[in-house]
């Protein structure tokens, strides 16, 4: 993280279109991408979990779309102020990655709600599972769906030519990613190994309270 | 007839035949969709023209089914039914596909009381217009069907479907507001059709788990 943001400030050159503002860039979209790969690991573990019935998925789908709500939170926050300095408006609707994420947040805040309203045992986990599923047909469908509703007016960096930016720029935006995907796993991992010995915790309580 | 088309036929019949006696839902869709549309005239300043006029009339289509997918699984639930069809010998995805062709026939009647509404009110409907209201439905359903049952499943039933569903339906609204308002509205139809085929695909394969215990 630390050599991430030393390249962002010193290695990467200033863009000369959008000047400071355009360092924003280097969290804005590794966070947005480690969003969707949670999300994409959601949508995995619970297919797992459907195949295999192995009850430990459960809780790592759960964890990594926990994970992915987080990162899209921050994706939306650094997107609006990027929009507040490059345009002037803390949130504009032409910009199809963050009205994508307005409605995967809607998405997934909904399955906080579902999960946690249904009774713990195995139907939830299983519910769970077929939602995860579908956030990862809807992350296409959507984008698709909002690429037809408007036209596309947010500055393409990547293109069909490669990315359109010098090597530094590059590299301190893979270096950037590879820290927020570093940082989300570490994340999922500590959030895993609590959720994990609480539930161990519940079992040994339960135990005891039998004998 | 094939045992799995039996089995969907015998399971919509099932429930429009409690419809056809208890008469609950579809009149209550049917007059939901006029009220809404005459609340709609008073919320549109006069001068706004007919494409904001489109985008109620979806606002409107959306509801109205939320409205009849809230109901659509009451009375298994109420009376228990749903362990019963769970352990009837026909495969669990006909369950789905029974309870979404019976709310496909309900959307269908609402909108024939909504559409000449519509036009009476507002503005006139094109072909292309009809049919993307006929290709969103067909996912409404798929999709409406399925995240009801989920919903069903948990405590706070009626308060987490429309959350669910929303988002779900975005990319119907989308496809269907550009089916209304766009001089050629092939590419939106086709995204309709593919979010059909895409979504009932994916809600047929997996009910199963949705309705097991």
């Amino acid at each position: 993280m630390g050599v991430a943001l030393a390249m962002i400030f010193f290695v990467a050159p200033v863009d000369g279109d959008q000047g400071i503002s355009q360092k924003i860039f280097y969290f804005h979209v590794p966070l947005a991408l480690t969003s969707y790969i949670c999300f994409g690991t959601g949508a995995w573990k619970g297919l797992r979990l459907l195949w295999t019935g192995a009850e430990r998925y459960d809780l790592e789908s759960y964890t990594a779309i926990h994970q992915g709500t987080i990162f899209g939170v921050l994706t939306l926050i650094t997107g609006s102020i990027w929009a507040k300095a490059s345009w002037d408006r803390w949130w504009v609707w032409s910009e199809d990655q963050l009205v994508l994420f307005l409605v995967l947040f809607l998405f997934y805040c909904a399955y906080f709600m579902l999960r946690f309203s249904i009774e713990p045992g195995p139907r939830r986990e299983r519910i769970s599972a077929v939602y995860a599923l579908f956030g990862a047909a809807l992350i296409p469908v959507s984008f698709l769906a909002i690429r037809l509703s408007q036209r596309f007016i947010h500055p393409v960096v990547f293109t069909r030519h490669g990315p359109g930016m010098t090597h530094a720029q590059f590299a301190a935006f893979c270096v950037s990613w590879a820290a927020v995907l570093l940082l989300a796993y570490v994340m999922y991992r500590i959030e895993l190994g609590g959720k994990r010995s609480d539930a161990q915790l519940q079992d040994l309580r339960e135990a005891v309270a039998a004998a | 007839m094939s045992g799995y088309a039996a089995d969907v036929a015998a399971l919509a019949r099932k429930d429009l035949r409690l419809e056809l006696r208890a008469r609950e839902v579809v009149p209550a869709m049917s007059v939901f969709v006029v009220a809404t549309l005459v609340v709609f005239h008073f919320a549109l300043p006069r001068d706004s023209g007919r494409h904001a006029a489109y985008g109620l009339l979806w606002v409107t289509l959306v509801f109205t089914a939320l409205l009849g997918l809230g109901r659509s699984w009451v009375p298994e639930r109420d009376g228990r039914v749903l362990d019963g069809l769970v352990l009837a010998p026909c495969d669990r995805s006909a369950i789905w596909l029974g309870k979404s062709l019976a709310t496909l026939a309900f959307l269908a009647v609402a909108q024939v009381v909504a559409l000449p509404a519509f036009a009476l009110f507002f503005a006139p409907l094109t072909a292309q217009a009809i049919v993307g209201v006929i290709l969103a439905d067909v996912g409404i359903c798929a999709v409406g069907s399925l995240v009801s049952a989920m919903a069903t499943a948990g405590r706070t039933r009626d308060l987490v479907l429309p959350l669910v569903f929303l988002p779900l339906a975005i990319p119907l609204i989308v496809g269907g507001i550009g089916s209304s308002i766009a001089a050629h509205a092939g590419s939106y139809l086709l995204f309709l059709g593919l979010y059909d085929v895409l979504f009932s695909i994916l809600s047929w394969a997996s009910f199963e788990y949705v309705i097991t215990e």
